[in-house]
């Protein structure tokens, strides 16, 4: 009556199931997924030149990452697809006009200084993709100054930059389009809000912070907008719209490895990265401030992490 | 003392959070449950519940009927011990319990002169003519005397003593009964099976746990993926003050915070039990179990396991004597598929993996789950991507990757901080992870360290 063979039974701690299809390589994937509509209007505007510069970056990353590993003598991470993505995001955040050793070196600094000295994939403090983005933005300050925005396609500066000069803003249908110059993914606000979505469907990417960053973004700028009495002709849809705001508000500040943990640590990240980003824009030099505003709200994170601790159920309020 | 009129508050059938794993009843699901014939030989554990050891009532090589006493109970959070198989007492021995720890067992060598007495008791269990008014025959004393007499033990898996549970407690007093009929778990179908075949069983036992307990109102909670379940249980209640509850079909819904949540709309303070918001749980076999006790004065020998899973030839629902082998339900159920890789006691979410089926049957096994190894977690662990998906799914609103991560750390201080010693162990992170990270074994290894640190106030 006993079964013939012995089988060689596992003991493992439970639970013995897991939701199927969800994996690291898979959320990684997704995203990717996510950054689809992105790549297809920067290819879209730029053609071929546009998909090399994403193809180089992911290969660049994902070389810098396989010979970090091996000198630090850990697994093989490469599998895990994280370090591709950090190559798409670094050239989708970089001028169509990126010359290579640019997109090289930030990929060496994305991958070397972003996420291996950290200790590897989770253990990074900020975004790999915008520490290469703000070395190379520091190095070559004219290589992502408004002239690397000139293509044959598009003259002119970026809406941010044009409108700061001149004092015109974009019409809002190229905005959503993305018929105006800008870094590669960041262009079309259409494109990002619909890969963000596919994100937050897919919850691959958490919704308060895309939420109560864009919430805070939509607050300021209602409140500059009463503030100033002339008439204003860029609207707050234009400070939503425009810049790296969505591309930076659904594909970098959602990374999770360097955003908090619990939700209304999100919430509070990504009103941080409102605020900032907000401030940047206002006061300083840069026309733009969502990298920096990332960057700055990802050296806060721990803290957050460590300070707001949600009340178990049940706990006395 | 003001009595209110507004009516206590409802609960949606829902609470927060939680995971919806394929729910896999198929397997076992519309087996009807078939009485497994007495084994050869049974080794019945004398530690059956929490609490102390039962004393050994008999001598070796006495005949004993089934259904015997064979230990008493021993202090005040105990239960006795009945013969399931009538035959030969063996000399004191030991036996292995699921979650593999040996305790002391008497064998009891089957007498095959002595009729098996499965079939007459699952009759008894499955009639359709128990009479909801019986209950009230009997006072509260008496109830909880015949419960005690009986060994009943909580049946869902904490095999805490029932008669210590329902005891009147003048300081806390139980206000409503909830019975559990979510079997949230995957694969288990023990549960649902009594609940269709022996939904009488089951009204009446609640209405004797609540007449024992004091409890003015008693639910029966069913997970709305078990419409036969709740069917027959309506049709059993009816004219009774036995409520049938239909909650959504999420895990873990058996749990008792959030069964309390998703019916009353009460919240359990953390640390605390449900009698804290005035609420008794009972589980469905623990509620037939009573019936069985109060009605026809039977012990509780037998007891329905879902012997299930992918790795199982003829997956089937057995009506089982305690003290059987997982080897001989297995045998019985057509055995095992080569490609079985882990045997389970319980469910897939919280139930111990056995290292061999020379494992015993007790009060609390509702199932014996065999997976295989395309049904058990695929691919390696990466490093934690701090995504935050397992805080979407814990129940308990805890921070996993957080405890786990100071846990690792040997930061016991802070694994304390983010709540360790609130988890449950439901696993519902671990389920959720895509990075693979066995968070819940890491959480139980830094419970036990932060106990040794500070040994906890008691509770949970
Ligand atoms: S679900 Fe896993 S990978 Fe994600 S934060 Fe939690 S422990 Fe880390
Ligand atoms: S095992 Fe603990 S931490 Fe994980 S989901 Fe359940 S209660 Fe939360």
């Amino acid at each position: 009556m006993d079964s013939p063979a012995p089988l060689a039974l596992e003991v493992s701690a439970s639970p013995h199931i897991a939701a199927a299809g969800v994996s690291t390589r898979n959320m990684m994937l997704d995203v990717m997924i996510g950054l689809s509509p992105v790549m297809g209007v920067a290819i879209y505007q730029h053609g071929p030149p546009a998909m090399g510069r994403m193809l180089l970056a992911a290969a660049a990353c994902a070389f810098f990452e396989a010979a970090f590993d091996k000198a630090r003598g850990r697994a093989h991470a490469l599998a895990n697809g994280s370090a591709v993505l950090t190559g798409l995001l670094l050239a989708l955040s970089l001028p169509p006009t990126a010359p290579v050793h640019m997109l090289l070196l930030g990929a060496l600094v994305a991958i070397g200084l972003g996420k291996s000295v950290f200790g590897g994939l989770g253990q990074n403090l900020f975004n790999p993709a915008m520490v290469g983005r703000a070395f190379v933005s520091v190095a070559f300050p004219a290589g992502v100054s408004g002239a690397a925005y000139l293509t044959d396609g598009m003259s002119g500066a970026t809406p941010l930059t044009a409108f700061k000069v001149s004092g015109r803003p974009a019409e809002l249908s190229d905005l959503l389009f993305g018929t105006v110059p800008g870094s590669l993914g960041e262009v079309s606000a259409l494109a990002c809000i619909a890969g963000g979505l596919y994100l937050i469907i897919r919850k691959s990417a958490s919704w308060q912070i895309p939420l109560s960053m864009l919430a805070t973004l939509l607050l300021l700028g209602t409140l500059r907008h009463a503030a100033a009495n002339t008439p204003d002709t860029w609207s707050v849809t234009h400070d939503l719209f425009s810049g790296a705001v969505l591309f930076g508000a659904f594909f970098i500040a959602t990374d999770p490895v360097s955003s908090p943990l619990s939700h209304k640590g999100r919430i509070l990240f990504g009103a941080g990265v409102g605020v900032l980003t907000w401030f940047f824009r206002t006061f300083s030099g840069y026309p733009e401030g969502v990298m920096f505003a990332i960057l700055l709200m990802n050296a806060v994170t721990p803290l957050i992490n460590q300070f707001m601790i949600p009340k178990p159920a049940g706990a006395a309020a | 003392m003001s009595t209110t009129l507004i009516p206590p508050p409802e609960g949606k059938g829902r609470f927060s959070r939680g995971i919806h794993p394929p729910d896999n009843k198929h397997w076992s699901g519309q087996k009807r449950v078939s009485v497994l014939e007495d084994p050869e030989e049974v080794q019945v554990p004398l530690l059956q519940h929490i609490g102390a050891v039962a004393v050994l009532h008999v001598r070796p090589n006495s005949q004993i009927d089934a259904g015997g006493l064979l230990a008493e109970a021993e202090g005040m959070v105990s239960a006795p011990i009945h013969a399931s198989i009538a035959g030969k007492v063996g000399r004191p021995s030991k036996t292995t319990l699921p979650n593999s720890r040996r305790v002391d067992a008497v064998k009891i060598s089957r007498n095959p002169e002595a009729p098996s007495r499965g079939h007459e008791l699952w009759s008894k269990l499955s009639a359709s003519l128990w009479n909801p008014e019986a209950a009230v025959s009997f006072s509260s004393g008496e109830i909880l005397d015949r419960i005690r007499a009986a060994g009943i033990v909580g049946m869902g898996g904490a095999t805490f003593p029932t008669y210590v549970k329902l005891k009147p407690n003048p300081a806390k007093p139980v206000k409503r009964l909830l019975v559990n009929g979510c079997e949230c778990e995957p694969y288990l179908t023990a549960d649902a099976r009594l609940m269709e075949e022996a939904a009488g069983a089951v009204v009446v036992g609640a209405l004797c746990a609540a007449r024992a307990c004091g409890a003015y109102r008693i639910d029966v909670a069913v997970e709305d993926n078990k419409p036969e379940a709740i069917a027959a249980l309506k049709a059993a209640a009816e004219n009774t003050w036995v409520r049938i509850r239909k909650v959504e079909t999420k895990y873990p819904m058996g749990g008792e915070k959030q069964m309390i949540r998703a019916v009353y709309d009460r919240v359990i303070p953390d640390g605390g039990l449900p009698l804290d918001v005035g609420v008794a749980v009972i589980n469905v076999s623990t509620a037939a179990a009573i019936a069985m006790a109060v009605i026809h004065q039977e012990p509780l020998t037998p007891r329905i396991v879902s012997v299930t899973g992918p790795g199982i030839v003829e997956p089937r629902n057995l009506f089982t004597p305690v003290g059987s082998s997982f080897a001989h339900l297995v045998a019985a159920c057509g055995g095992l598929k080569p490609e079985t890789r882990r045997i389970i006691s319980g469910g897939p979410m919280m139930g111990y993996t056995v290292p061999s089926l020379d494992v015993t049957v007790t009060k609390g096994v509702s199932g014996i789950l065999a997976l295989t190894e395309t049904s058990v977690p695929q691919g390696g662990e990466t490093a934690c991507l701090r995504c935050g998906r397992c805080t979407d799914a814990c129940p308990l609103n805890l921070v996993p990757a957080r405890i786990v991560q100071s846990t690792r750390h040997r930061r016991f201080d802070l694994a304390k901080r983010n709540h360790i010693l609130t988890c449950m162990e439901c696993g519902c992170c671990a389920y959720a992870c895509p990075a693979g990270i066995p968070l819940v074994q890491w959480i139980r290894a830094g419970k036990a360290e932060v106990r040794k640190a500070a040994p906890p106030k008691g509770g949970q």
